[in-house]
């Protein structure tokens, strides 16, 4: 006889899960555990906005309250996807709007959401409280105007480096005076200038509010007006910090700064003064999150800074910093858990990039618990990420970008196959791997030897031959995402590991060897998986053996997409027919 | 739908393209569509393929769409920020109608409409009168005026600062009869 939990008491059970890695295992064990923890699911995420059409996941999950999609694969976000390539979000808020009228949250990334699609948001979702809206473009200040002005009980309204058609600052002043729920703002990827005493009075009249993000346009006056209606603020977004220098005005900024007892996250500061810095140092001690690097701010001004931080945790700052900056991070900000160095001359040729691997090297050494890691330098060494292993294993995500493209070991001239060795063997928790530099297929048996645990990995002008591809394929059990640019291979290693492309979210692969013939071969072998060619210049016209410009595969349980443009060959399944273009919309 | 006659016009037009390869590779450098992300000037003339203007006097560098994998946004800023500071300059050539010889200037050392006024003022030793918005300006025979990207002689004053300084190409200080027709004392 079998003993089933009452569906009450596995509610109840459920409702303390949380993670939906959990609730997925969960709905596996039997029919009545699926459907109970589907009936309770507040909380749902897409990963890929095409893997599964709006219609089932409304179906799935009537009680979703908070609904998370992701559109265009990641190297979007350096223009390896072509403009009208997809992601729509339209189709799921017509979705949602129709079945899911109680959802409060929405939360997309890399989409293309309209006007239109942001009116219907706030005409469809009585109880809407949540927008964010991270790497979106197709929008413009019109349809943020129609969310402040609609939205009654919003709580959160973030845009997130968001390509957004600036139409004016006047969005701002269609929040209602009755509103006053607001908890976290973020406009600072506009670029047009709002009235500040629109921004002073919502301010005022929002004593929840916490996150506080503005855009260039403010300037220090308005900053210092700001902070003093909103002393309560826990993260901060400055404006520009860009003024002339007038004693008054740094006196009146530092007292308002000083006023902010619980801030513990800062960034903005464009075209920040270094003058203007020691205005900052009364919130230093309390920051936990810190992003410089929008910051033209050099060394000595940096060091002063830092050396203030020692509750630092996250550190998000240009080179900069040089080593000697990096050296300081190690001594006075123990509790570094996130490191990001960017470059500020993102150019190939740039040669004065101002840090080296010595500078990573100090942080892996001093901050015990450093576990992320994006670093962009010229070259490296193999010693360097060795004795970054060696001290780090507990790092989770690690992306080294060597710009350089086939950099070898400066000092040795060999590949950098060691150090990644060194990598994905010591950092046994490892979740995401970037590489960069000369790298043969050696370096990814190793990786695909020891990377038990790495579920996205990013690759660019690496490797020698389809083995590369192979070893990824056959050995990085956990791998969900990966993608690779300009490495030479293609088609048998894919051709071989079709079956592993089911268990992973997406794999792109751009500039690679891939041919138009091995894509349709593994489009007829794997119907759930959707195939895409995205290329400019028709397949047709060329013969099958010659390499596609970019391939993007994803696992999906919707079939071919109806949306595809002009240059996405979505393979039929049928071979005789060979390719079909679906038609557009 | 598909011609055979495309194709071999292809095949022609990459025989002619200019291309820049990596090291070590035979594959050529790929090149997306552009993006709207980028800045017009920023992507479209650093593809590879594109023979489009360069702005700058430099040769132009190699360049990878895509690479470094820094995102469209940080780039813009970057890119802004760089054309923003010093040392970078603006220097835009100043004619004035009877003058024998030209000078020069730099744009970003200032910061608005009067301070530049001033520095032609003194450079040329004349004086350019009220500027209005209706009616241009009143009270002299000398007309500041600036030759735009598009290759059109506007009147300096119209637009906003940071769109003047990025859009002008050359300075011209009209005098006298030829002044007529921008509109002053009409």
């Amino acid at each position: 006889m079998a003993l089933r939990l009452p569906s009450k008491v596995l509610k109840h059970i459920l409702s303390f899960i949380d993670s939906n890695e959990d609730r997925n295992s969960v709905s596996l064990v039997c029919k009545s555990w699926f459907e109970t923890e589907r009936k309770t699911r507040k909380r749902v995420f897409v990963g890929n906005c095409y893997a599964v059409t709006p219609a089932a996941v409304a179906r799935r999950f009537p009680a979703m309250r908070s609904l998370t999609l992701k559109g265009k694969p990641h190297f979007a976000d350096y223009n390896l996807v072509p403009d009208g390539w997809g992601g729509y979000a339209c189709p799921w808020i017509e979705s949602m709007a129709a079945k899911s009228p109680y959802l409060e949250e929405i939360r997309l990334k890399r989409m293309v959401v309209t006007d239109d699609c942001l009116e219907r948001i706030a005409a469809s979702f009585k109880n809407f409280k949540v927008l964010v809206l991270t790497s979106c473009e197709g929008f413009s200040t019109d349809g943020i105007a129609a969310i402040a002005s609609t939205c009654r009980n919003l709580r959160v309204l973030e845009l997130r480096e968001c390509i957004v058609e600036d139409l004016g600052g006047d969005w701002l002043s269609y929040f209602p005076e009755t509103s006053t729920s607001l908890v976290s703002l973020d406009f600072s990827c506009l670029d047009s200038e709002v009235k500040i005493s629109d921004l002073e009075r919502l301010v005022s009249r929002s004593p929840n509010l916490k996150s506080l993000k503005l855009n260039p346009a403010v300037t220090l006056d308005g900053l210092v007006s700001i902070l003093r209606r909103a002393p309560q603020l826990t993260e901060l977004g400055t404006g520009s910090f860009a003024a002339e220098l007038k004693p008054e005005a740094f006196t009146k900024l530092s007292k308002a700064f000083s006023n902010c007892k619980q801030l513990q996250s800062l960034s903005g500061l464009w075209d920040v003064l270094p003058e203007y810095l020691p205005a900052l140092y009364s919130v230093c001690p309390g920051l936990t999150s810190l992003n410089l690097s929008y910051a033209t701010v050099r060394m000595p001004d940096l060091v002063e800074l830092l050396r203030r931080c020692s509750k630092l945790q996250k550190l998000w700052v240009m080179d900069l910093i040089e080593d000697k900056g990096l050296e300081a991070v190690a001594s006075y900000c123990k509790e570094l858990r996130e490191l990001r160095v960017f470059p500020s001359e993102p150019d190939l040729d740039a040669t004065n990039i101002p840090v080296t691997e010595q500078g990573l090297v100090y942080v892996s050494k001093g901050c015990r618990k450093l576990e992320s890691v994006l670093y962009f330098c010229v070259q490296f060494t193999n010693a360097a990420l060795i004795t970054i292993a060696r001290k780090r294993p507990n790092l989770k995500c690690f992306r080294l970008c060597v710009i350089e493209p086939f950099a070898p070991d400066y000092k040795t001239n060999e590949p950098l196959d060691k150090g990644f060795k060194a990598i994905a063997e010591g950092c046994k928790d490892l979740r995401r791997l970037s590489v960069s530099g000369l790298l043969s297929d050696k370096a990814f048996k190793y990786i695909g030897k020891h990377a038990k645990k790495v579920r996205m990995l990013s690759i660019a002008f690496a490797g020698d031959s389809d083995l590369m591809l192979h070893h990824l394929l056959s050995g990085c059990e956990s791998l969900k995402k990966l993608e690779i640019r300009d490495c030479p291979f293609g088609d048998t290693a894919l051709l071989e590991n079709a079956a592993k492309l089911e268990t992973m979210r997406s794999l792109w692969m751009s500039s690679c060897f891939v041919s138009f013939g091995a894509c349709k071969l593994l489009s007829q072998k794997m119907p759930r998986l959707n195939v895409e060619v995205i290329d400019e210049h028709p397949p047709k016209t060329r013969p099958e053996s010659s390499p596609v410009e970019r391939i993007y595969i994803y696992r999906t349980v919707a079939g071919p997409r109806m949306d595809t443009p002009e240059f996405v060959w979505t393979l039929h399944k049928n071979p005789e027919i060979g390719v079909s273009k679906l038609a557009i919309k | 739908m598909e011609k055979v006659g495309d194709y071999d016009e292809l095949v022609n037009l990459k025989a002619t393209e200019l291309r820049l390869g990596l090291p070590g590779t035979e594959e050529t450098v790929s090149c997306g569509k552009s993006n709207k992300r980028a800045l017009p000037d920023d992507d479209t003339e650093k593809e590879i393929e594109s023979t489009g203007k360069t702005e700058t006097a430099s040769p132009p560098k190699a360049q990878i769409v895509g690479w470094p994998p820094v995102r469209s946004y940080r780039r813009n800023s970057i890119q802004t920020k760089k054309n923003e500071s010093e040392g970078q300059g603006n220097y835009v050539k100043v004619s004035m109608d009877g003058a024998p010889y030209l000078r020069k200037i730099d744009l970003t050392v200032y910061k608005k409409y009067p301070e530049l006024m001033k520095s032609l003022e003194n450079m040329f030793k004349f004086s350019v009168g009220e500027y209005f918005e209706r009616e241009g300006y009143k009270g002299s025979d000398f007309v500041p005026t600036y030759e735009d990207k598009d290759g059109d002689w506007m009147l300096v004053g119209d637009v906003p600062w940071e769109m003047f300084v990025s859009s002008c190409k050359r300075l011209r200080i009209m005098k006298g009869s030829e002044v007529k027709g921008l509109g002053c004392g009409v």
